[in-house]
């Protein structure tokens, strides 16, 4: 009897507080899924743009990571986008162009209809790299080569329907040539493979392709201007008369389940790109040689759905 | 000789408080089942954001360098692997602690840590330059031959018979297959939701070793309760560090192969220890003492996968690419503090570098200080009664398993591994072959398909294996281990008919 008054009890008060959840929200502390291992990439940067959310002013309670990798992202993904609870305090971090290549490409739990961005943090270019001591000294050089040996141009990457992926799929459908893909599992080892010679070229990061420049040369950036704080001196490769365009940056943000409450989502969605502002997180991001670009939500919800455009016909003949 | 200039900075009174607690932190951390090096570091680098850089760098060294040790607590005591770096260390420390010398195992063991350790570390200090570029030379092919140079030691680890063992390694190679393909995304074996991320190696190793355990002491314990089943000699520490530094031929091999195998990119330091115990146990004089309670190898697996620490980072600190999964999150926690790992780091940042590595140096001596201080008591651990015992282990693997990737399927996965592996060990298998199975497996396959792809668009794929000094170096090697497997196998077989032909006489 006394279970039950004390159950009911707990019940009253805890009712009227799930009506009330989006104005108070959040009252407890907030979970961030990573699909990815931790000290990759998306979870440093992620453990970086969530370092301040406690702060007053923004979340007022802290973010804490959870990682669940495997099999690409999609363990972590298709348990979030089935799993997940919708109050709001259950969030995941996206990788686009990954996570809406593979639900295209694979039979996913997840696509973008069934999950709701918040804001993006972050965008890294991929870029395309060659050994220090390549033949090779520009696109042309690379495309010329390529035209004469079809097939012969080893070029790494991290992995199958990463941005990495589809940068080199644009990249070779736009030199019009034969090269042969060699997938690595994650882009330092596929880094790796290009310093050691094992590969004649890669498509990698522009992050850490940056750090590794001494013992590289960077051909070109996939995306639509220069990088003017890493690598000012690197050309698109629209301006090398190829057309590539920033289909393949990896995007990084923060996205929720579809069914979390339209005021929680507004409440995010405001809070977060102040978040990734702030001063401290700026400065640990460009220590890091990490780019950041912060998109809102309204921005996130036109790229999501120009990439899904993009990649179903990209992937189609794959 | 510039590291020298640097030592100023690590003796500090805040420098050495933190690096204590680093190692005592990493310690502890590293004897937790599931707890590996690799997720501690990552666990640790939110920590540093608030220190400046060369106070971050040492804790991060510290926790690295005695969570490697630390996971040889828990493999001595309770059979149980910290990581998969320890699987060696339980397969003679653990029958030591049985009967009864889990101090000296300990002790023995911390002394050839400290040592394997240093020796890495020196390498990491005085060869670097000479050794990045080498390191970088390992492409597909030869980690290949390398993992099938590990598969050739399969059939003679810790089994009864070499048919055994190499049925054990097979098992362990079909359940790596389980999950999708690394390179295609093929999915394989997927019955459930729960096997999608496949089984990994963590939850497998916590399985594989501690439910048959658990399920043998529950049995033991209902028959008679009251039974202490170990009891534990106290181990004076000059008697244990004169019979380290006695086992001159188990410390030299363990030493070179941990740092040949840690300098080695995506060879993974997991099987480090494993090679150095076959190894020590192929040149050792009593061979066949191993497997029964022998120190040496205790000796040669620690310093091994000690001594893999240093080199680990050479290809790190001096080109940025980092050589094993430990190495990828240290660089996480460099690049927060604004250094840039490559050619120029020692000229760029020389005082946050060298008080990088000198901190794990002096992380070494304390790890052996604290470690050794920890011995006797930790040993008492398995004077728990057997009921109580086991129900701790059960929640230890239970709670390692999960906080791996935060999963429950790994959990069940660790739990149905664990029984079978109870009536398998019934039948005379040992886990630690197919564990090896397990890891030597993904490493094959991946670096096989990517080698035939590469081989493909150069002369084809048979020159690109089969060709090059280093594979056929490597090839050499495999021939050898084979070579010598067989004939052992012969003379041991021999030695017994003739046994048995003169006890019939």
């Amino acid at each position: 009897m006394k279970k039950i008054a004390i159950a009911a009890a707990a019940l009253a008060v805890a009712l009227p507080a799930g009506h009330a959840a989006a104005a108070d929200y959040p009252t407890k502390p907030v979970s961030l899924t990573i699909a990815y291992s931790p000290g990759g990439a998306t979870d440093f940067q992620a453990r970086i743009v969530t370092m301040v959310a406690a702060n007053k002013g923004l979340l007022g309670q802290p973010i804490v990571i959870l990682n669940r990798p495997g099999a690409g992202g999609k363990v972590g993904w298709n348990h979030f986008a089935s799993k997940a609870s919708t109050d709001g305090y259950q969030m995941a971090a996206y990788n686009v162009p990954h996570f809406i290549a593979q639900s295209i490409k694979f039979k996913t739990k997840y696509n973008i209809d069934n999950l709701e961005p918040i804001a993006n943090w972050g965008a890294d270019p991929a870029v395309l790299v060659v050994n220090k001591n390549s033949k090779f000294n520009s696109v042309k050089d690379l495309a010329a080569w390529a035209k004469d040996n079809p097939g012969k141009v080893t070029v790494s990457g991290a992995g199958l329907f990463v941005g990495h992926h589809i940068a080199y799929l644009q990249i070779e459908k736009a030199l019009g040539v034969k090269l042969r893909y060699v997938p690595h599992k994650g882009g330092a080892p596929a880094l790796k493979s290009v310093l050691g010679g094992q590969v004649m070229a890669g498509v990698n990061n522009l992050s850490d392709s940056y750090r590794s420049r001494s013992s590289l040369k960077i051909l070109g950036i996939a995306d639509l201007q220069r990088d003017k704080q890493f690598l000012p001196d690197v050309p698109t490769f629209k301006e090398q008369g190829y057309d590539v365009d920033d289909s393949s940056v990896n995007f990084r943000g923060i996205m929720v389940r579809k069914g979390t409450p339209q005021a929680v989502i507004d409440k995010l969605a405001a809070i977060m790109p102040k978040m990734f502002a702030n001063a401290r997180v700026a400065k640990q991001m460009r220590n890091g040689g990490s780019p950041i670009r912060i998109m809102d939500r309204a921005a996130v919800q036109k790229m999501w759905k120009e990439r899904q455009k993009f990649l179903t016909g990209l992937l189609k003949d794959l | 000789m510039e590291f020298l200039d640097h030592f100023g900075a690590v003796f500090t009174w805040s420098s050495m408080l933190i690096l204590c607690a680093g190692t005592i932190g990493g310690l502890l951390l590293g004897a937790t089942p599931g707890l590996s090096p690799t997720m501690a570091v990552a666990l640790l680098i939110p920590f540093t954001f608030h220190m400046d850089p060369a106070q971050g760098l040492m804790l991060l060294g510290a926790a690295y360098t005695s969570t490697v040790a630390g996971g040889a607590v828990s493999a001595i005591l309770l059979n149980i692997p910290g990581a998969p770096a320890n699987i060696a260390t339980a397969l003679d420390g653990n029958i030591m602690a049985r009967k009864g010398a889990g101090a000296r195992a300990l002790q023995i063991c911390f002394i050839s840590s400290a040592i394997g350790g240093v020796l890495g570390i020196l390498v990491l200090i005085f060869l670097t330059p000479v050794l990045a570029s080498w390191a970088l030379k390992f492409g597909p092919s030869h980690l290949f031959w390398v993992a099938i140079l590990g598969v050739t030691i399969i059939g003679t680890l810790d089994s009864k018979s070499v048919v055994k063992g190499l049925l054990a390694g097979c098992i362990g190679l079909w359940i790596a297959m389980i999950g999708s393909d690394s390179i295609q995304g093929v999915e394989r074996f997927i019955f459930t939701e729960e096997l999608e991320g496949g089984v990994h190696i963590i939850a497998a190793l916590i399985g594989l070793f501690a439910i048959p355990q658990v399920i043998e002491m529950l049995e033991g314990g209902r028959k008679d309760p009251r039974r202490t089943v170990f009891e534990v000699r106290r181990a004076n520490i000059w008697r244990s560090a004169l019979e380290t530094v006695s086992k001159v031929r188990a410390l030299v091999i363990g030493g070179v192969v941990g740092t040949v195998i840690g300098l080695i990119p995506g060879a993974g330091g997991q099987i480090a220890g494993l090679v150095a115990y076959d190894q020590s146990r192929r040149f050792s004089r009593n061979s066949a003492k191993y497997g029964t309670g022998e120190s040496e190898g205790v000796v040669a697996a620690e310093s091994a996968n000690n001594a893999m620490v240093g080199p680990s980072l050479v290809p790190l600190l001096t080109l940025s690419v980092p050589g094993s999964p430990t190495a990828a999150v240290l660089l996480g926690g460099l690049l927060i503090h604004g250094i840039f790992p490559g050619p120029d780091l020692f000229q760029k940042h020389a005082a946050v570098a060298f008080s990088f590595i000198n901190s794990m140096l002096i992380g070494q001596i304390l790890m052996l200080i604290f470690g050794l201080a920890i011995a006797g008591l930790a040993a008492k651990v398995i004077e728990v009664k057997p009921p109580i015992l086991a129900s701790a282990i059960l929640v230890l693997a239970v709670f390692g398993s999960y906080s791996v990737q935060n999963s429950m399927a790994d959990v069940a996965i660790m739990l149905v591994l664990g029984i079978g592996m109870y009536f398998l060990a019934r039948y005379g298998f040992s886990p630690a072959p197919l564990v090896l199975g397990i890891i030597l497996g993904p490493i094959a396959e991946h670096n096989y398909v990517q080698g035939r792809i590469i081989g493909e668009a150069q002369d084809g794929i048979a020159p690109y294996f089969l060709t090059g000094w280093l594979n056929i170096l490597l090839i050499a090697l495999v021939v050898l281990s084979l070579v010598y497997s067989i004939v052992s196998e012969i003379r041991v077989k021999r030695q017994e008919r003739a046994a048995a032909a003169e006890a019939a006489s």
